[in-house]
């Protein structure tokens, strides 16, 4: 281990009384108390919050407009174009999930499906969002662009079972996605 | 003992612990929040009202979130209350109870008010008017240090058993000075009896502003009535009340005091393992205890019940010096308003200062207040006795001996030091 | 290795290898010392050297057809005609390096050779390589079973190009092809690295695979009319060093990265050879050969490696049951317990007998001596369970332990009482039995007539059957997966069996369950916590097990005693080392 020598500034004998910086600091908090109860708190008027405080309050004021696009809300399952469900239930996800959050049952796809060369398909997917921690890391694993991380973020519920969104819940949040890479057409 | 004792008594008890105190308690959880938050730019808790819209009404009433503390009881009441397996079951149960009441039960000597006249009987307005008022608030207050050490050491684990060491031994260092500092002011007084202190001081001005007296003039004479030199008084007693409200923020586990629960450190501190209305029952405990201590400064040092400012003598008196009959519930309200008033100087001090390491907890409580509340008695003994043993005696005896106790002082805490860095290297 | 001192006043370096049958070789600039005549793929392994391959294996010959281990090869300059050799100062000769590469896994090695695995030349020629096996190879990791465990998305990560160049059409496969009961086969994902094909001709001897067309449309297939079904085709599974064959079992069970992987023994029959399970959370996935040259090489049967699904299938019992009346009531382990010692305490000794099973370990086996000594008597028998043996690994006595129940309970036949117990149990002379592993009217042969004149029947199973049933008491115990202990195979090699997973909540380990009713049955046994503890009390006993504890035990085990016995594949295997096909 290395060894650290931090100087400490030398104080004046005034300054080791301590008193006139607590007082200080009772002054500015004094000053910031008196900002907010006459509603002028610092940061209320830019983030349009209630004015009392830079707190948003929130089922009367919402963040939807001023939603960054990189903002990181519930994960879900995405279809293509083709209607073909993305995800081949490589279980990358769920290897990476740092909360092992998500469960997957890897089936395999049936002989008369259109997509049988696809050959796999999740057979369950569950993404417990009681654990989940909106990380991100299955969007960026997915080999297949089939998970993403939507805008939602008022993800609630009643029960532990409620909070579990398994796959057609998921499909049903992440809706159609267009544009994606389509690797498993007829062309190689 | 009559029988009107007895039922005043109980009305007082009542009265006071549970309608008072314990809403007070209460509601400066809700302060510390709400206050906290103003101090920061927040909101705080605004929302809990009473759900009207349950009954089929159009709107929730919310009164500012006033609700909240009702909530939080009802919460505490409700919650699981676990118990873990590992812990000594019988001091586990006894510690919250052991926080809690000895709070409560030092507050029966505070006095809450003028006495009043009721069916022609005279009540005064202490549950207790006992001779040894101070010498019983810290006898039993310091008896909330067995809860919190019970509690860190029942719950064996190891942060709570830190939180209680550390809390015992906080509060073992701090009581010193907490005696030692009320000693000038019971040295003026001369008694020890609480109520007589307030009276004296509704009719000579509050300790720390002696500024007017009786009929409500600015005093010449009268309560420094000695010599003009009793005016130095005010600086020992000055510095009686720094000491006492520190160690009083020390003793109620407060910020910047609060090392017992030091989250950063212990977790939660004594209380990590215990969850519902037993750690509410430690809340209520600190919270009281912060009562107890705006009530005392409030009584010692401003006056108790009284108005002040010459007030009571011009609108509560009749012409024969007797109280009007309202003037005991003005003087409640006086009362309530000036520990009201101290308690949101402890929330804003809380939030305002940060947490002192724990080495230089001690050190202050040993080496600063330890030592600047004895120099403090001397002092005021000092400019007491100046008066009877003349100023001759006074500068050629009194002071250089003074002087010699300060140096001794000095250079014993110096040399303390000293040691210690050597050690070090 | 390397030495500095001066060549003049020592004997050359050459001159000392040679005294002990050795070469120098150089692998990157380090000598080091190893037989002529080993394969320069081989030597690069002993001086800790990776070489990337794909066809090449140990068991099998080299055809060298993937060209992945390609390295640079030097050999010392060759004097002008009538000069000595020029030895430089550190006493070796100066290397000229070839300007191609070679591959290492079809040549050895002489005196004085150089090998570099790294360099340009390599880097590049590892490169080209990798670019050209994936010309053709599909983007299939995603779905793919091997991913995670594939030679090729390895080496691609060391070797291969983030992108491909290649514009034009990938050449189309069949996929998904069932070319056998056990083995699927992906044609697209196939590098022709032959390995399969080498498997099936040399070790399985049934050569059913085959390539067929030629350039980049080679395909492997199987042999028209013929289907991959040997006993040994998982086998290719395991040795494919992509995802073209795979098995059926595992087919899209779960991937490799999640599974943990636990050393131990297959139990199905006398060889005992040398598994790793493979499972995850409390469930077991596969189970794969693992490489012990005294017993199983590196292969297993698929009959015997699939035999786990019986673990996890709905029959298992959960719970120890005791009969009240004519019902199985749910009972606690101290309450089944209790009420067996009291039930045999009812007996005399020679009114009770004892019948075990050749699949126990010997710590199991040892204490059920403890159990029917304790209750004073001699009616001590294992079921016999004789199959054929099949001339590779499977051999004719299916129990795994027989060597074992041989030397723990000093008899040279552990199964001679099973008649006398029969007919006991038929005259009605035995009125009480214990069983454990074994279901009686199963190979034990009972009838379930004879089961009705017993008194009292207590017996061990994993899966209910009908001698659980007929039990009065049913203790569940745990699978093969799920408990640990030392077995003996029939050459007398001592092994160890490890826990890969728990027993379901109400199931107890065997030797618990027997340790709890001796010592119910004779307070005075020792109290046994540990099964090093049971594997102590054998070491005392008996002389075999001397100076052994559980953990002495190596992965690859200690051979104890001689057998006689020996596995014929490994015979067929030690002939074709001596002959020079395989390396070994």
């Amino acid at each position: 281990m290395a060894t650290v020598k931090v100087k400490r500034p030398k104080l004046h004998w005034y300054e080791h009384l301590y008193l006139p910086a607590i007082l200080k600091g009772l002054i500015i908090t004094l000053k910031h108390a008196m900002e907010s109860l006459r509603g002028k708190a610092q940061g209320g008027k830019s983030l349009a919050t209630s004015g009392l405080g830079v707190t948003m309050q929130y089922p009367e004021q919402k963040w939807d407009d001023q939603l960054p696009d990189y903002y990181r809300g519930v994960p879900a399952l995405v279809t293509d174009e083709q209607k073909r469900e993305r995800c081949v239930s490589c279980q990358l996800c769920e290897f990476i999930c740092p909360p092992k959050a998500i469960t997957i049952t890897p089936g395999e796809i049936q002989s008369e499906d259109p997509w049988a060369k696809v050959e796999k398909a999740p057979q369950k997917f569950d993404i417990d969002m009681i654990r989940c921690i909106y990380c991100g890391m299955c969007e960026e694993v997915c080999p297949e662009q089939a998970i993403f991380l939507r805008q939602d973020y008022a993800m609630t519920g009643t029960t532990r079972g409620e909070m579990v969104n398994d796959k057609k819940r998921l499909y049903e949040i992440g809706g159609i996605r267009e544009g994606l890479v389509n690797k498993w057409n007829e062309l190689k | 003992m009559d029988l009107a004792f007895i039922i005043a008594s109980a009305i007082k008890i009542f009265g006071f612990t549970f309608l008072v105190v314990l809403p007070l308690v209460a509601y400066s959880t809700y302060a510390e929040r709400r206050v906290s938050a103003v101090l920061q730019d927040r909101v705080g808790p605004n929302r809990v009202g009473i759900p009207t819209t349950l009954f089929g009404f159009k709107k929730d009433l919310k009164f500012f979130g006033l609700i909240q503390p009702l909530a939080d009881g009802i919460k505490g009441l409700l919650k699981e209350d676990f118990t873990p397996a590992h812990v000594r079951k019988s001091f586990y149960w006894m510690a919250p109870a052991f926080t809690a009441a000895p709070a409560f039960i030092s507050l029966c000597v505070v006095p809450f008010g003028s006495a009043v006249t009721i069916f022609g009987y005279e009540v005064k307005m202490v549950i207790a008017d006992i001779g040894v008022g101070p010498l019983f608030i810290f006898a039993i207050a310091s008896l909330s240090v067995y809860g919190i050490t019970l509690a860190g050491w029942a719950s064996n684990s190891k942060y709570p058993f830190f939180g209680g060491v550390r809390s015992c031994a906080q509060m073992i260092s701090y009581e010193i000075a907490l005696g030692l500092s009320l000693i000038p002011v019971l040295l003026f007084f001369g008694k020890l009896n609480l109520s007589d202190i307030v009276a004296y001081q509704a009719s000579n001005g509050w300790l720390l502003l002696p500024l007017w007296n009786e009929s409500g003039t600015l005093i010449h004479e009268g309560y420094w009535q000695n010599s003009s030199q009793q005016w130095l008084l005010l600086l020992p007693m000055g510095i009686s009340f720094f000491v006492f409200t520190t160690s009083i923020f020390a003793e109620t586990n407060r910020m910047p005091f609060d090392l017992p629960e030091c989250e950063t450190e212990l977790v939660g501190g004594y209380h990590t393992e215990y969850s519902s209305m037993k750690f509410a029952l430690f809340f209520m405990g600190e919270y009281a205890a912060m009562i107890v201590g705006s009530a005392l400064i409030v009584t010692v040092f401003f006056g108790g019940w009284s108005l002040g400012f010459g007030l009571d003598s011009s609108l509560l008196q009749t012409a024969e010096g007797n109280w009007k009959w309202y003037a005991g519930f003005i003087h409640m309200g006086a009362f309530l308003a000036k520990t009201v008033a101290f308690i949101i100087f402890f929330i804003w001090v809380r939030w305002t200062v940060p947490r002192f390491r724990y080495d230089q907890l001690m050190k202050l409580g040993w080496v600063v207040f330890f030592e600047l509340a004895l120099f403090n008695i001397f002092l005021a003994a000092l400019i007491m006795a100046a008066p009877h043993i003349g100023i001759l005696n006074t500068f050629l005896f009194g002071l250089p001996a003074l002087i010699i106790i300060a140096l001794l002082m000095f250079f014993i805490t110096k040399a303390n030091e000293i040691k210690r860095k050597a050690k070090v290297t | 290795m390397a030495d500095s001192a001066p060549a003049t006043a020592e004997k050359l370096p050459k001159d000392l290898a040679a005294e002990k049958g050795l070469v120098n070789v150089q692998v990157d600039g380090t000598w080091v010392q190893v037989p002529a005549g080993t394969r320069m793929i081989e030597v690069c392994k002993i001086a800790e050297k990776e070489v990337p391959h794909y066809c090449y294996h140990t068991k099998l010959s080299s055809p060298g057809n993937c060209r992945m281990c390609l390295v640079q090869m030097g050999m010392p300059n060759r004097p002008p005609p009538g000069e000595s050799p020029h030895y430089e100062d550190d006493g070796y000769q100066q290397i000229s390096w070839m300007p191609r590469p070679v591959i290492a896994c079809a040549n050895t090695v002489t005196e004085n050779m150089g090998i570099r695995t790294t360099g340009e030349l390599v880097e590049e020629c590892r490169n080209g390589v990798m670019e050209f096996l994936l010309i053709n190879h599909p983007l299939d990791c995603p779905i793919c079973d091997q991913a995670g465990e594939c030679s090729l998305q390895e080496f691609s990560v060391e070797h291969g190009r983030g992108s491909s160049r290649f514009e034009e059409m990938k050449v189309k496969k069949p996929k998904n092809v069932e070319i056998g009961p056990r083995i699927r086969l992906d044609d697209e994902r196939c590098i022709m690295c032959s390995r399969c094909i080498r498997f099936m001709d040399e070790v399985a001897d049934d050569p059913v695979l085959g390539f067929i067309d030629r350039g980049t449309h080679t395909t492997l297939t199987v042999h028209p009319g013929r289907r991959l079904d040997n006993n040994y085709s998982l086998n290719t599974a395991d040795i494919c060093p992509v995802g073209a064959l795979t098995s059926n079992d595992f087919r899209f069970q779960m991937r490799v990265w999640f599974l943990k992987e636990t050393k131990s023994i297959d139990v199905n029959c006398g060889t005992g050879c040398n598994t790793v399970i493979w499972t995850r959370g409390n469930e077991v996935f596969r189970i794969t050969p693992r490489e012990n040259n005294e017993v199983n090489s590196s292969w297993m049967p698929d009959s015997h490696r699939l035999n786990f699904h019986y673990l996890h299938a709905e029959t298992r019992l959960g719970d120890p049951f005791v009969k009240i009346g004519s019902k199985h009531e749910i009972s606690d382990w101290p309450g089944a317990i209790a009420k067996t010692a009291e039930e045999l305490s009812r007996f005399k000794g020679e009114e009770i007998a004892v019948i075990g099973s050749g699949r126990m370990t010997n710590e199991e086996l040892y204490l059920l001596r403890r159990l029917a000594d304790t209750l004073e008597t001699d009616l001590l028998s294992l079921v016999p369970r004789v199959g054929e043996s099949d001339g590779k690994l499977i051999s004719a006595d299916r129990n795994p332990n027989t060597s074992g129940a041989k030397l723990i309970w000093a008899s040279r036949n552990p199964y001679a009482k099973l008649e006398s117990i029969r007919q006991g149990v038929v005259t009605g002379k035995i009125k009480a039995l214990i069983v454990f592993y074994e279901d009686l009217l199963g190979d034990a042969q009972f009838k379930a007539d004879d089961l009705a004149n017993l008194d009292f029947l207590v017996s061990n199973h994993i899966l209910t059957n009908k001698t659980a049933k007929a039990s009065d008491v049913v203790l569940p115990g745990a699978g093969f997966a799920e408990k640990r202990g030392s077995l003996v195979n029939i050459t007398g090699r001592l092994q160890r069996l490890n826990q890969a997973i728990s027993p379901p909540p109400g199931a107890m380990d065997d030797w618990e369950i027997l340790r709890d009713l001796v010592k119910a049955l004779s307070p005075d046994e020792p109290s046994r916590y540990l099964l090093e503890e049971v594997f102590g009390e054998i070491a005392d006993e008996v002389e075999e097990f001397e100076d052994l504890t559980l953990s002495k035990i190596s992965d690859l085990g200690i051979p104890i005693v001689e057998t006689g016995e020996s596995i014929p594949l490994l015979e067929s295997e030690k002939a074709r080392i001596t002959a020079g096909e395989i390396v070994g």
